[in-house]
């Protein structure tokens, strides 16, 4: 049972997948569709540490940890502009989110 | 064979919490599943040979963004109930998208091989004889000093985007001015009256 590069990447797009459907199954809910990126971005992630694994590379755990960086500073921003949100009109639906231009 | 069996152990459980992060009724419970989600993937990490990205998934992922998370759907007062409804109605298109990007990914992993120039053409191999800690920083903190310092810049800016973002000042409620009390002096603050005796003032 030898698990190779393949396995890896299996996993990260399935995790993917995961992450795009719950986006799209969740539309009005912009918690779940921010936790949904969070999962896209772990994904990510697993590809590149797996890539850096099996090539022998280490720049790919660089580029792993600054996908890392950009992941915690768009939740930050995203659950900020949530919170804004929510003390403006009292709900996180999302549909109508386009009444925030002007 | 134990690294099989426990890379089968923390995919299986990551890719059931992840399924289980988008369909929970309950954000907290989504929440929930996300940290244990992010567990396993920083136990898929050290199955790699990549432990201090696997610490830092569970130190910055689990502690700081999944508490954010938290307190987040804990502090609003959401009606979740009517969030959920017509979820239904984007179950075929999102099943459909879905379908189709797993599709064409594993298209692309089924067909897709690794070329032998690719392992010599390392940019940074690794190095033997090191932790993999040590081999990070060697290369972070030289080859990739600008990544690093552009990395710490796109975190202070979130900062203080967030902070920028959820203050308010209450009306109504005093505050210590330190401009308007260094600004004071005696000609303002203070009034020198001569009161003459037996009139008052």
């Amino acid at each position: 049972m030898i698990i190779g590069l393949p396995h890896y990447l299996t996993l990260a797009a399935i995790l993917f997948t995961i992450g795009i459907f719950g986006i799209f199954l969740n539309r009005k809910n912009i918690i779940v569709i921010l936790m949904s990126i969070e999962l896209i971005l772990l994904a990510v992630n697993i590809n590149l540490v797996a890539f850096s694994s099996f090539l022998g590379d280490l720049t790919g755990q660089v580029f792993a940890l600054l996908v890392l960086t950009v992941a915690a500073g768009e939740a930050a921003i995203g659950l900020a502009i949530l919170v804004t949100y929510f003390r403006n009109r009292r709900t996180i639906a999302v549909e109508d989110v386009n009444l925030m231009k002007g | 064979m134990i690294a099989g069996l426990f890379f089968y152990l923390f995919a299986a459980v990551a890719v059931a919490s992840a399924v289980m992060v988008i369909t929970a009724r309950n954000p907290v419970h989504s929440v929930l599943f996300l940290i244990l989600t992010f567990f396993n993937a920083a136990g898929i990490f050290i199955l790699l040979g990549a432990e201090f990205l696997a610490m830092i998934l569970v130190v910055v992922y689990v502690g700081a963004v999944a508490v954010l998370f938290l307190f987040v759907v804990m502090m609003l007062d959401v009606d979740f109930v009517e969030l959920r409804q017509g979820m239904l109605n984007y179950l075929p298109v999102g099943a459909t998208v879905g379908f189709i990007v797993l599709f064409e990914l594993v298209l692309v992993i089924g067909t897709w091989t690794l070329s032998p120039e690719a392992l010599q053409a390392a940019a940074a191999p690794v190095a033997t004889g090191l932790t993999n800690t040590e081999a990070l920083g060697q290369i972070l903190y030289t080859k990739y000093i600008f990544f690093f310092q552009i990395a710490g810049l796109i975190l202070l800016v979130a900062m203080i985007g967030a902070i920028v973002l959820t203050l308010r000042h209450k009306q109504g409620v005093k505050r210590q001015n330190i401009a308007d009390q260094n600004a004071r002096s005696p000609a303002t603050a203070i009034e020198i009256i001569k009161v003459k005796p037996g009139q008052g003032i």
